[in-house]
């Protein structure tokens, strides 16, 4: 385990930490109690996977710190997640179609490190992937659910789909951190994985008759820490409380 | 205008070989986001293996009112009870 396996970890935990407070935020504003109840069984999920690779990432790193450093403790550009993640939550259909894009690549990454050459990341991927095929279910019955609904709930998931349509590129382009591991079979082949998520979405779409964009100019930079003015604001929130009282336990 | 989706009625299975049991109900728009509903609801703490949900207004109760003739009557009847066996050790959930 090297430095990159590191980052590489820091990445993933940093995708499923920023979503994880995204849908948080939902707590006590979604449309239907029991969408409440799933939107924050969600998050906990992907939480709690942050939580895992975050202790490991600190165990590697051998300094003595804790997940709650690396959680609480880093600035805008030393987090690695995608632009996708961070974007705010909108009406519930852009919600949705930010956890499709997201639960769709998820899947299918967690699906493929399943099989890493490293046991934890094997380990870890292999559990976790029983709550992202959960996840992936949940969303993509919504999409259908909404973009095959009414008037109104096709319109509204078009209309998050076109404006969210810029941040999906971005989960299957590699940047260095993931090439190097993808070569050394730690980390999945974002290549060899990408047709399996793009078929996976045409399919849902279809069925939702809804359109993906084609031709979109594709955002990116999250993974190297160049993140949209969103993130500022995420973390000033949920960093607030070790930032201003550091070291509080509860 | 809000319109309330409708009511279902959940009842899970806590482990293999057991029967399903009432537990509750919530609102969903059709059978397979009740399902994903009950799962979100009511097996969060690892209750159960098994979810039946049905609409609500397909269930027929009987009238409280009634319970003097429908239950009275087996209140004094004993011998219905089969207390006269001996259960094995080996049964469980007898």
């Amino acid at each position: 385990m090297t430095d990159t396996s590191i980052k590489y970890l820091l990445q993933l935990a940093d995708n499923a930490l920023i979503l994880g407070h995204r849908l948080g935020e939902w707590c006590g504003h979604a449309p239907e109690m029991e969408l409440d109840i799933a939107l924050t069984n969600i998050a906990l999920d992907l939480t709690g996977q942050a939580r895992n690779l975050y202790q490991r990432a600190a165990e590697l790193e051998g300094q003595g710190k804790t997940e709650d450093d690396l959680a609480y403790l880093r600035d805008v550009w030393d987090f690695r997640n995608v632009l996708l993640v961070e974007q705010p939550n909108g009406d519930f259909a852009h919600t949705i179609v930010r956890q499709f894009l997201f639960d769709t690549y998820n899947y299918c990454l967690h699906q493929e490190l399943a099989h890493s050459a490293d046991e934890w990341v094997a380990g870890f991927a292999a559990k976790s992937l029983k709550e992202i095929a959960y996840h992936q279910r949940f969303s993509s019955e919504w999409v259908v659910r909404l973009g095959d609904g009414t008037e109104v709930s096709h319109a509204k998931m078009q209309a998050a789909i076109d404006d969210l349509w810029t941040y999906s590129g971005e989960l299957t382009l590699p940047n260095e951190v993931e090439k190097q591991m993808a070569s050394q079979g730690i980390g999945a082949d974002l290549a060899k994985i990408k047709p399996a998520i793009d078929a996976k979405r045409a399919e849902v779409l279809a069925t939702a008759s809804l359109q993906g964009p084609t031709g979109t100019w594709m955002q990116s930079g999250g993974k190297d820490g160049r993140h949209s003015e969103h993130l500022g604001f995420i973390l000033s929130e949920m960093q607030f409380l070790q930032r201003a009282y550091p070291g509080q336990e509860w | 205008m809000k319109k309330e989706w409708p009511l279902w009625e959940v009842f899970i299975r806590s482990k293999s070989g057991l029967n399903h049991k009432h537990v509750g109900s919530l609102h969903a728009t059709d059978a397979e986001m009740a399902t994903e509903n009950a799962r979100d609801v009511y097996t969060r703490r690892n209750e159960g293996v098994s979810i039946w949900v049905v609409e609500s207004k397909h269930i027929t109760a009987s009238d409280p009112d009634d319970s003097d003739p429908l239950f009275e009557p087996a209140k004094d009847k004993i011998y219905r009870h089969p207390t006269f066996y001996n259960v094995p050790d080996d049964v469980t959930h007898m």
